[in-house]
Parts: C-alpha cells; structure tokens; sequence
C-alpha cells in the first residue's frame, strides 16, 4: 500500500475495558482529504474506534498508522502532543470552557501553542466570521445557542488547520435544520482545507454528507462497506 | 418479481413439488400475500424454460396425476446468489423485495447481514450524492431531494431495526424451515 495516498489506518485493533470487548478486530482504511462516515448501532464501538485512531486510547493489540507513521506505539507525551497539532475534536457537547467567550475557546489552542495574543485572536474572530458567528465573539458559550456552540467547537478544532479532524456524534445534541448547517459549514471547510474528516454518527442523513460511509457492529468494521458504494446498476 | 427468486431459494436446499413449495411460500414468505397455485405453477414453467430449474423426479400415485419434484440447477443457483447481492433501487415494492432475500439468506444458511450491509451501503451512496444536490442545487432541486432522503432514511431504518433483530427472524425461520421440511 502507498502511504501517501492514506492518512489513517487501523489494522486489525482491539480494545476492551474491563470484560467488555469494544473493539474485536477492527479494520479501516482512511484516504487523504476524504470525509468518511463511522456507523452503526449504539454501543457497536464507533467512540472507541474514533479514540484508537486519534491516539486518546492505545489499543490492546493490533496497530494504527498516522500519516505513514505507527501511532498507538508512540508514548502518551508524543501522541497528546500529535493530537494537539495535527487533530481537532468536536464531540457532542461539552468541549467549551464556558467561563469563556466564543472568541477566547477559539484563540485557546493557538495560545497554547504559544502564537502570540493579538495573533490568535485575530486568527479567531475571522474563523467567527468563517462560521457566521460574526459579533458573538464577546459572548459567554453559556449564553449562546446549541447550533452556535457547535459551530465555536468547530472554529476551536479548525483554528490550529489539523490534517484530521474528528467528529463525534456532532450534530448529536441539536434538531435537524441546524445539525444540517453545522454539516455544511464542516463540508465546506474541510474541502477548502484539505482536512480529512473521520465523523461517527448513527444518523443516515448526517452520515450522507461524507463520501463514504462503514458500518461498525459488534466491534468490527462490516467489510462489505468499505467498498466506495454506488454499486446499483 | 421476486417469487421466482423466493421459489428458486427454497429449492435451493433440497428438490421439492410445486404443491409443497406454495404451502412452504405462504408461511414463510407470503404470510400477508398467500400465492395462487396458477402462479407457483406459471412460475416454475417460467424457471424450467430458462433453465434454472429441472425436474428432478416424477411420481404418479395410484390413479392420480402425476406429480413432478423440481431442483435447482447450477445455472438457477447463479441468478439467485446475483440476486441476493445485487442491491435494490428505493420502490413502493423494495421493502417486500428485500424481506424476502432476508427470508432466503437464512434458508440458505447465508449471513443476511452481508446483503444487508450491501443494500445500507448502496442506499447511503444515493444519499450522498441527494445530500450534495441539496447542497448546491436551487431551492426546488432541495426540496426534491429531500423528500428522497426521508425516504431512504426511513428504509435504512427497517434495514438497522431488522439487521438488530435477525437472531430472533433466523430462530423463527429456520423452525419454519425444520417443521416443513419433516412435514413434506
Ligand atoms: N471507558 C469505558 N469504560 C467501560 N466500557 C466502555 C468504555 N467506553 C466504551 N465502553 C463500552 O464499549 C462498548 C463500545 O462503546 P462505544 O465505542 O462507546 O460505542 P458507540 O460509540 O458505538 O456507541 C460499549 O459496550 C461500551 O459500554
Ligand atoms: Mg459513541
């Protein structure tokens, strides 16, 4: 296999906590600058999957491979320094410090990568203006909606330019109309940027928006999915 | 259209008569929708003629008509794999069409999920390619999309409720399939 052409990849990845096997053996390939789509039912083992390619858990067995490089054997100081630079995250809720405005969350990463203050603030309110959130820099995360929150988490993902980002259950907390505007901010973005996007949803339609989409059940990747479909004649 | 693939998977585990393949059909296929004997004949000639079936034996009891045992032929075994795997266009009719491979999947002691997960596959490729109409097309276009979305979402919904609840189709199935086969 060519390592340029893939970004991510989990051979053969297992993980259990405690006696429950979450991961029995998962297989999936990742191409640069694809958006793919992790299904299935609850429980299947999508977080974990999404955690074991993004270096937050180490696998019990099996190997994951970053950007042509092997991840899961790395320390924990080089993978928290890997996820710091080159992944963003977008979870559910909960990912903004809501002590602090939109802008501050979104300049947070990049003062934590030491650019200067006027720098990453400047860097901030354009990803504000990115997202349509222009003039709600100065709000408390608190004190805006769940369709706007989620959009700052998206500017605080993006704001360091990952190569990956990762999205779990996104849109899960929000209705339709605006979990469907958060998904085409995230499509638009990606594409512009070149980001790879690794999304896990249970949701068919959010699903849609990426270019390919594998079913995980009982700790597997279905391997009938991998295929790109498209295959009705 | 899909009897004759129906008819063609409960051949496919042993030879049978065109009588016992009705009653078989309406308990485990057509519990709603019982076939007429003119269409489980119509249809076998149909099979014969293209030769996915063959006649297998023929009985004739004392005075009565005779009776004639079908078994599928390589040929007919090939349809129906291509069949089983081929995933459906979203019709009014694809959710029968559907059930029924479930239905033949366990007959044949296949895993349904593969063709499950073949028809998910296909469904959500449609969906993306609706997803990014509705993106950039002009506010009718999204509309329209839309409205196939919904139901592409609503089939893919039967397609997870039913693959979560195979264990227990498979258990119901495959007594359905030890009773009539005993009973023949
Ligand atoms: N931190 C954890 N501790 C214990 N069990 C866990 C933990 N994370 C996940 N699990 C279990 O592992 C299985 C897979 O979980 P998860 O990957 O979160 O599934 P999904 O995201 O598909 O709903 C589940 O049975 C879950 O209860
Ligand atoms: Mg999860």
């Amino acid at each position: 296999m060519s390592g340029n052409d893939y970004i991510l990849q989990a051979n053969n990845v297992k993980k259990t906590f405690g006696q429950t096997p979450a991961l029995q053996g998962a297989d999936l390939t990742i191409r640069r600058g694809e958006m793919v789509a992790i299904m299935g039912p609850s429980g299947s083992g999508k977080s974990t999957l999404l955690h074991c390619l993004a270096g937050i858990f180490a696998p019990d067995s099996g190997e994951v491979w970053f950007d042509g490089k092997r991840l899961d054997t790395l320390s924990e100081t080089a993978r928290t320094e890997l996820r710091r630079t080159a992944f963003g995250f977008v979870f559910q809720f909960g990912q903004l410090v809501p002590e602090l405005t939109a802008a501050d969350n979104i300049a947070l990463p990049l003062l934590l990568d030491k650019v200067q203050r006027k720098e990453a603030y400047k860097r901030a309110a354009s990803w504000l203006e990115r997202l349509g959130l222009e003039g709600l820099g100065n709000r408390r995360s608190g004190e805006i909606s769940g369709g706007q929150a989620q959009r700052v988490a998206l500017a605080r993902a993006l704001v360091i330019q990952p190569k990956v980002l990762f999205a779990d259950e996104p849109t899960g907390a929000l209705d339709s109309l605006t979990g469907e505007k958060v998904m085409d901010l995230m499509v638009d973005i990606a594409r512009e940027e070149g980001t790879t996007v690794v999304l896990v949803t249970h949701d068919a339609r959010i699903a849609s928006y990426a270019e390919r989409a594998v079913t995980v059940r009982d700790g597997k990747v279905a391997t009938n999915t991998k295929q790109v479909a498209g295959a009705i004649k | 259209m899909s009897t004759s693939y129906a008819l063609l998977g409960m051949l496919g585990g042993r030879p049978s008569y065109g009588y016992d393949l009705k009653h078989a059909y309406d308990v485990l296929y057509g519990r709603s929708k019982p076939l007429a004997f003119g269409q489980v004949y119509a249809t076998l000639a149909r099979l014969l003629r293209d030769k996915k079936i063959a006649v297998h034996d023929m009985i004739r009891e004392s005075g009565g008509p005779e009776r004639k045992q079908y078994a599928i032929t390589p040929l007919g075994r090939e349809d129906l794999e291509a069949w089983l795997t081929q995933p459906e266009h979203m019709t009014s009719d694809s959710q029968a069409v559907l059930f029924a491979k479930i239905v033949t999947a366990i007959l044949l002691d296949k895993e349904p999920n593969i063709y499950l997960d073949t028809q998910r596959a296909a469904h959500l490729a449609r969906m993306h390619e609706l997803t990014e109409k509705r993106r950039t097309g002009d506010f009718a276009e999204s509309l329209q999309a839309d409205y196939v979305l919904f139901h592409l979402e609503a089939d893919l919904r039967w397609i997870d409720i039913t693959s979560a609840r195979l264990r227990t189709l498979t258990r119901e199935i495959l007594g359905e399939r030890q009773r009539l086969y005993i009973t023949s």
